[in-house]
């Protein structure tokens, strides 16, 4: 593949604490990952996945190391800058519920969109075709308490998607579903990276690490193992 | 995000958040009626109340208590009442009283003493220029003279003329051994038609009794030797009571701005406890993209709506209030003190309730998702 690559991050470190309590839970992560790329990112618990997601997300910043966003180094932005960043290039689905609560789901949906500075007629239309590619349209004016957890996941992977951003970073979306969920939910993956779109996707379930087209494993904040695989089990691709 | 936009994502925050909400509310209404009211019950208590100057001293006339009605030299003076003085003995049925008040006086006595009467009525300008002998008495004679009878109808042998007893004087500290009768009529049967021994000036409610001491003095300076004279003013005690009104005032504004304060506090409590929720809320935020100023907009927007709303609920519920008395007063609204316990409730309500949004929105959005 040519052209910029999506994510170009290099020497990664990221230390919480400091003294006797200090945790490095990266340690070096040097990653490129081209556009229309589906990157599984696995590991033991605490290896430093969703650590490395938060920075790739521009939602935490690393101790040291920088990290270009198609091309652009995010380390350098400003707060509005950075804002504009993480709603217009990146869509993140987090491992919790991440709904707003109270508000209904196209509501939810619709909101990056908001901050897009979108009119509300369009932003509604384009909410509901979110939720519909998702096959959640019936369930737009459920509250998140009302939806079932894999349906709660779904409208957040909506919101990610809606902004028709080029990066979707997922950080166990599947973590907390069953079987039946984790399949719907991985198949919307499958269509949305058939239509271009570049996914990074944390997971410790060889299944759904076997649906990327590329598989890196995290060891106590390094990556230790970098291969491409033939994906396994899609739907949509097959189409 | 436009501004309309952000106002109506607070609204419905406001509608998504409905107990919160409600409490904010309630909060900041009871506290600002509370204070207005307290603040209006101490003010109220300190007016009304008789603004009254006594002149006292040789030489005094009625001529002299009639030139000093006067609308020109005396703007501020309401009503002059002539007062013959003396003491005498009353007698009824065997039973015998002696009172060293024994009044002659006119009708705008009553007023300008203060002293309504509690059961039967007091004599009028007719039965004044009649020389009618008619009396009202004091609490103290009436208990001395009727105990167990009703005083009102009987006639009483004043210096050996029948007066009719037609009202009882309120009870008054001090003064319920007295009796007050037309002058005309005091005047033929006891005192004679020499002078008088003080003249009471009620003053308007838009005078200072000090104005119209002024005015009352220049007029008496001009018929009287200097020095012949004095005006007590009679309001002295009165400015007494407006200080002790004014501490009470005091008084209950403290208190009132501690319910106001406890108010804050609850308000900011409501507020602490969703802390964790709003912060993730607007970590999440965040993380899609919202401007720091639209997520302050929009918190702060919500906050001084509920602290409008819950303001100016309570000002109209203090408004209300003041319609009823409370404790014997009728209470009056310090027009001040609705300003200044709006502002401070609704600062109070900005402040705390924006706080923890202003925080939040600060925060890298890792951070404020991931809050305790
Ligand atoms: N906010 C934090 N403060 C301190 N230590 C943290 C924090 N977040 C994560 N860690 C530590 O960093 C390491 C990596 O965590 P994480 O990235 O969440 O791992 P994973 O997602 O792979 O389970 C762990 O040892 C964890 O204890
Ligand atoms: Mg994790």
């Amino acid at each position: 593949m040519t052209g910029t690559p999506v994510l170009d991050v290099r020497n990664l470190t990221r230390v919480y604490g400091d003294g006797a309590t200090e945790v490095r839970a990266l340690d070096g992560v040097t990653l490129r990952v081209e556009r229309g790329e589906y990157v599984a990112v696995t590991g033991s618990s605490g290896s430093g996945k969703s650590t490395l997601m938060n920075i790739l997300g521009c939602l935490d910043t690393p101790t040291t190391g920088g990290c270009l966003l198609d091309g652009v180094d995010v380390g350098r932005l400003t707060d509005a800058q950075l804002a504009l960043v993480r709603n217009r290039r990146i869509g993140f689905v987090f491992q919790e519920f991440s709904l707003i609560p109270r508000i209904s789901a196209v509501a939810n949906v619709e909101l990056p969109l908001a901050y897009h500075g979108i009119k509300p007629a369009e932003r509604r239309r384009r909410a509901m075709s979110a939720l519909d590619l998702i096959g959640l349209a019936d369930r737009a004016d459920h509250e998140p308490h009302q939806l079932s957890g894999g349906q709660q996941q779904r409208v957040a992977v909506a919101r990610a998607l809606v902004t028709e951003s080029a990066l979707l970073l997922a950080d166990e979306p599947t973590g907390n579903l069953d079987s039946h969920a984790t399949e719907e939910l991985l198949s919307v993956f499958d269509e949305l990276n058939a239509a271009g779109r570049t996914i990074v996707i944390i997971t410790h379930e060889p299944g759904v690490g076997a649906r990327a087209d590329r598989l890196i494993t995290l060891f106590d904040g390094r990556i230790v193992e970098d291969s491409r695989q033939e994906p396994a089990g899609r739907h949509a691709a097959a189409a | 995000m436009s501004l309309p936009e952000i106002v109506r994502s607070a609204f419905r925050g406001i509608g998504a958040n409905g107990p919160r909400s409600l409490l904010t509310v309630l909060g900041i209404l009871i506290g600002v009626a509370a204070v207005i009211l307290l603040v209006a019950v101490g003010n109220g208590s300190a007016q009304g109340g008789s603004n009254t100057l006594t002149i006292m001293g040789t030489g005094l006339t009625m001529k002299i208590a009639e030139s000093l009605d006067d609308p020109v030299l005396a703007p501020g003076v309401r009503s002059v009442s002539p007062v013959a003085g003396t003491s005498a003995i009353l007698t009824w049925e065997g039973a015998e009283h002696r009172s060293d008040s024994f009044m002659g006086t006119v009708p705008g006595w009553f007023t300008a003493a203060d002293s309504p009467v509690e059961t039967g009525a007091i004599f009028t300008a007719d039965d004044e220029a009649q020389a009618r002998r008619v009396v009202v008495i004091g609490r103290t004679v009436a208990e001395e003279l009727f105990p167990g009878t009703d005083p009102v109808g009987q006639r009483v042998t004043v210096g050996g003329a029948l007066f009719s007893v037609i009202g009882v004087l309120k009870e008054k500290r001090d003064a319920g051994d007295t009796a007050v009768a037309p002058i005309s009529a005091v005047q033929q049967v006891l005192a004679g038609y020499g002078p008088l021994s003080a003249i009471l000036v009620e003053a308007g409610d838009a005078s200072p009794a000090d104005t119209v001491e002024g005015q009352v003095s220049a007029i008496l300076d001009t018929k009287l030797e200097p020095g012949s004279y004095r005006v007590v003013n009679a309001s002295q005690p009165l400015e007494t009571r407006t200080a002790t009104a004014r501490a009470f005032t005091t008084l209950l504004g403290a208190v009132a701005a501690v319910s106001l304060l406890v108010g804050g506090l609850g308000i900011t409590n409501i507020m602490l406890v969703t802390v964790a929720e709003r912060t993730r809320e607007i970590g999440i935020r965040k993380a899609l993209g919202a401007p720091r100023r639209v997520i302050l907009a929009q918190f702060l927007v919500e906050a001084t709506l509920l602290s409008v709303i819950g303001g100016g609920l309570g000002v109209a519920v203090a408004y209300l209030g003041s319609h009823f008395s409370i404790a014997g007063v009728q209470p009056v609204i310090v027009p001040g003190s609705v300003a200044l316990v709006l502002g401070v409730s609704v600062l109070i309500g900005i402040f705390f309730g924006g706080l923890p949004a202003v925080r939040a929105a600060g925060l890298r959005p890792i951070d404020a998702l991931r809050y305790p």
